[in-house]
């Protein structure tokens, strides 16, 4: 450990533009204040689309006049944008757009989103800020296991690492063995990728039998899907390195609206670039700091494609403490779960991926579970089934009573409920491909 | 070699216990010894076999868990008092026996009964102190 922190840039050297970055909250309101009015105005003048919302909820762009009047705007939902496929709500008109990406849609169109030069620079610039937070310099040699593509993880974090002045190899993703063998050459020190897929990488790094001392990786930048502090962890130990998770979406920018510092503590939001809310998903109302819900995101400079409050889907919560790296831009939660597949019981917001994050830590091996909801009187009831795979069973009546126990405590002290456990056969529970379905409610409301 | 118990986790299901039993049949796998624990939802079969590493296959291919642990196979007199002075030695050495089931066969005129404590090393010293007869793992799979 003390010989990685040698080798990490100096603290002062951990911001990449440490005058925004570090800006008094007041000044930053006031930059936010300006920068949402001027793109409420862009939105209205040359947007049908929000003209026509706008109009509809009787807002005008005047009316705007301090943050909180964010909430008198409409959401814009992903719904909105598959609706305008492809250029609907473009504020600029094709020959200013100089790059477009798409995000790939599991059901329906995709959404697709377009760049002015003026965007392309703010984009680079803001991944450059978590890329810098998470440890690298111009010194660093980043290989970049992204796709690349209409997709805007492998492009985003690539120019921002050149914007940066590091080396970067754009080796996309796939043939894993033939990543080792590139970051092995190269001296690749830092790794930029999906947390799946790094682990994957270590883990054919293993089969391989390269250790992680033939390798010069000191750091790792992850994101573009959900992760866990217990995925960190393992990433960390497999590869021994410096793991920060970020956070972004295509709608937004792509990769660069969040990012952890080496604190990792929460992921900065590049708040003089995004207004962030917190709403209740179910009446869309703004929640109090410090409670979890939907991310709500306006984009404050964006001209290609400028967003008033989307609707992320994503659940977090905001924190406002003050951060011993310096930063003054508020930090969210690792994304603890999609609006889609949150659960209410009896009152209390619980998502599968909490559950699945207990089940992971006490039995140490990826858990085959189900949840069932079901209602007793008027009482609801969670079941967790779990299966007891071959590889947690060893065998013995007590070992099994225990973890029974062990679940049931954990979910409580988690999640505030009180579960039922029922261990079940291997393969009892249904496969499915690609998503699992891991809900099923049976309650009749 | 040592006496292996094979130990199948089964959810309390109508028809399980047939499969588990055919699975072996269909591999040729007799069944020495069996015993079930069970709660309300799910229970363990304990099992001795007369091939383990048969047993296990067969049990894996047919998708159950199944683990093998290390059990003490004991001579006892088949007369009143027989079990009786066998668990009083190792009552009286302080190990406690966690469960314990009785032979389907029997070797000559004495009975055979599987114990499991929770130090099977102590339990096989004490036991042999006290000259009471031990099966091999070939004695007993091979009954």
């Amino acid at each position: 450990m003390s010989t990685l922190k040698r080798r990490l840039p100096p603290l002062k050297h951990r911001l990449w533009d440490p005058k925004a970055e570090t800006m008094s909250r007041e000044e930053l309101e006031k930059l936010q204040l300006e920068r949402l009015q001027a793109t409420v105005r862009r939105v209205y003048e040359r947007v049908p689309f929000y003209r026509e919302k706008l109009d509809n909820a009787g807002v005008k762009p005047e009316d705007i006049r301090t943050l909180e009047d964010v909430q008198k705007l409409p959401f814009t939902c992903k719904d909105d944008m598959r609706a305008a496929y492809p250029y609907g709500l473009f504020a600029a008109p094709l020959k200013d757009i100089v790059r477009i990406h798409a995000s790939s849609g599991t059901t329906g169109l995709s959404t697709v989103v377009g760049y002015t030069r003026r965007d392309l620079r703010n984009w680079s610039d803001l991944v450059a800020r978590l890329l810098t937070a998470g440890g690298v310099t111009r010194h660093d040699v980043v290989h970049i296991s992204f796709g690349y593509g209409l997709f805007t993880g492998g492009f985003g974090l690539h120019q921002g690492s050149e914007r940066i002045g590091a080396s970067v190899i754009p080796v996309s993703s796939g043939n894993t063995e033939r990543q080792v063998r590139l970051m092995k050459d190269f001296g690749a020190t830092a790794l930029v990728g999906t947390p799946s897929y790094a682990l994957h990488i270590a883990e054919t790094m293993y089969e391989m039998g390269v250790s992680p001392d033939e390798l010069s990786l000191r750091v790792g930048l992850f994101g573009a899907e959900p992760s866990s502090e217990t995925l960190r962890r393992e990433i960390e130990a497999k590869l021994q390195i410096l793991a920060t998770d970020n956070y972004g979406l295509s709608e937004v920018m792509g990769p660069g609206v969040s990012g952890e510092c080496l604190n990792k503590n929460g992921l900065h939001i590049n708040e003089d670039h995004f207004l962030a809310e917190i709403i209740n998903p179910e009446t869309g109302e703004a929640l109090p700091e410090g409670y979890t819900g939907e991310l709500v995101l306006t984009t404050l400079t964006k001209e290609g494609i400028p967003l008033l409050r989307y609707r992320t889907r994503d659940l977090t919560r905001l924190d406002s403490s003050p951060c011993s790296c310096g930063r003054t831009f508020r930090r969210m939660a690792r994304v603890q779960g999609r609006t889609d597949d949150m659960m209410i019981i009896r009152g209390v917001n619980v998502f599968p991926s909490q559950i699945e994050n207990v089940l992971l830590e006490i039995e140490g091996v990826e858990p085959h579970y189900e949840l069932v909801l079901d209602r007793v009187g008027a009482l609801d009831t969670l079941e967790i089934r779990v299966e007891v795979t071959p590889e947690i069973f060893e065998g013995r009546m007590a070992g099994l009573v225990e973890l029974e126990k062990k679940i049931c405590h954990k979910v409580q002290s988690e999640c505030g409920i009180t579960p039922t456990v029922s261990l079940v056969e291997p393969k009892s529970i249904q496969r499915s491909q690609g998503k699992a379905k891991r809900v099923i409610d049976k309650r009749v409301f | 070699m040592k006496v292996s118990q094979i130990t199948v986790f089964l959810e309390n299901k109508k028809g399980r216990l047939a499969e588990v039993t055919e699975a072996l049949a269909s591999r040729g796998v007799n069944i020495r010894a069996a015993s079930i624990a069970d709660t309300i939802d799910y229970g363990l079969l304990r099992l001795i076999v007369s091939d383990p590493v048969q047993a296990r296959q067969a049990l894996a291919e047919a998708g159950f868990s199944a683990s093998e642990t290390e059990v003490l196979a004991v001579e006892v007199e088949d007369r009143p008092g027989g079990l009786a002075s066998i668990i009083r030695c190792l009552a009286d050495a302080g190990i406690n026996i966690e469960y314990l089931y009785a032979f389907v066969g029997k070797s000559g005129e004495k009975a055979i009964v599987v114990l499991r404590s929770e130090d099977t090393e102590r339990a096989r010293e004490v036991l042999q102190k006290n000259n009471v007869t031990l099966l091999t793992g070939e004695q007993v799979h091979r009954l």
